[in-house]
């Protein structure tokens, strides 16, 4: 079932550069929406909101440590633009599931069963540990491949010019050790 | 709910939207370009750039919008731009990818997303040392390609939109 979605190209979901190019002219929108609404002009990102998501969290946990912090002070527990976009992205990925019926509950994808098998605490815990090197590292670069890879690319920023050809090249890199079988 | 909310929430609610239509949520599509055998996320990736530089270019020009760009500080977007590849190749999601693909219902992105705000969380607590250690070393500041470059935005542009064209043909003809 999972397999048969997984392989064919078009039939399923949109011409992804249909898609790609709405999204292009989403991030327009949005840069324009934000300066003419809200006085100035943001753009399209998404690991910021992860730092506030865990100042919410210290919050409760260990307030005195959230105020030592100096990063905390500059991206603190408030539920802000970004923050409400980047959940506005899973109610839009969950209604795009629902109205075509691509939702499915899924606890280890193909890929990963093929290598890993299909325990789901195993993806789990992977993933937890892939999660943390990730935004670390994105919090570090200043940027995901929504704020470089997207919003920086598209203003020409030579950042992320830099930035994103790192995250792939890694990615690659690490992907080919862990996936690619040697078949004779 | 305030109106930057409110405009945050239907933005991200379209951008979920376009990202799931385009089926470039899904673990094994995002595993599967950095494999080098199906280029979904890259032929997503490249039109929403290629339409969004014309039409912020445009917008920019005509004094609508202003440019936000990063900065060019070598060391930390080297190494932490390696660090998030290293991430993303076992996660399989990026951070706005990993609530998108939750939404389909993968919650296997559970992991993945405790595992980014447990890497924020330490990113901070390291911030101070990374601040005196590796922040801006060589720090470029916030400048465009067209400061880099002898070369205005236009012709960077139309350059780039050759070269994603002829990249979308090869994609095409090799069927990735």
């Amino acid at each position: 079932m999972s397999r048969r979605s997984g392989k064919r190209r078009s039939g399923d979901g949109w011409n992804p550069y249909l898609a790609g190019a709405l999204a292009g002219l989403l991030a327009v929108a949005s840069a324009w929406a934000t300066t003419a609404g809200l006085g100035r002009t943001s753009y399209l990102g998404a690991s910021t909101s992860f730092v506030r998501a865990a100042a919410f969290l210290l919050r409760r946990a260990a307030p005195e440590r959230l105020a030592d912090n100096v990063y905390f002070q500059g991206t603190g527990a408030v539920v802000d633009w970004q923050f409400m976009l980047v959940g506005g992205i899973l109610l839009g990925a969950l209604a795009a599931a629902f109205g075509d019926r691509s939702f499915r509950l899924e606890a280890a994808p193909p890929i990963w069963r093929e290598r890993f098998g299909t325990s789901a605490s195993k993806r789990l815990s992977f993933g937890f540990l892939g999660g943390l090197i990730a935004m670390f590292g994105a919090r570090l670069a200043d940027g995901c491949p929504s704020g470089h890879g997207l919003s920086g690319m598209m203003q020409l920023s030579a950042s992320a010019w830099l930035a994103l050809p790192v995250f792939f090249a890694a990615g690659a890199l690490v992907a080919a050790r862990v996936y690619r079988r040697r078949t004779p | 709910m305030t109106a930057a909310r409110l405009l945050g929430l239907l933005t991200g609610f379209l951008f979920g939207f376009l990202l799931q239509k385009g089926r470039v949520l899904r673990f094994e599509k995002q595993l599967g370009a950095l494999l080098l055998r199906d280029m979904t996320i890259f032929k997503f990736m490249l039109s929403a750039i290629m339409v969004g530089a014309v039409g912020i270019h445009l917008l920019e020009g005509a004094g609508v919008v202003s440019f936000s760009h990063k900065t060019l500080d070598i060391a930390p977007l080297l190494l932490g731009g390696a660090l998030f590849g290293v991430g993303w190749a076992l996660a399989g999601f990026c951070p706005g990818t990993a609530l998108g693909a939750l939404g389909e219902g993968r919650w296997h992105a559970l992991g993945v997303i405790a595992g980014m705000v447990a890497g924020a969380a330490l990113y901070a607590e390291a911030f101070p040392l990374l601040q005196q250690q590796l922040i801006g070393w060589r720090d470029f500041g916030r400048i465009g390609l067209p400061g880099l470059l002898p070369l205005p935005p236009w012709p960077i542009i139309a350059i780039f939109w050759g070269l994603c064209l002829l990249l979308f043909v090869f994609f095409e003809r090799r069927k990735l």
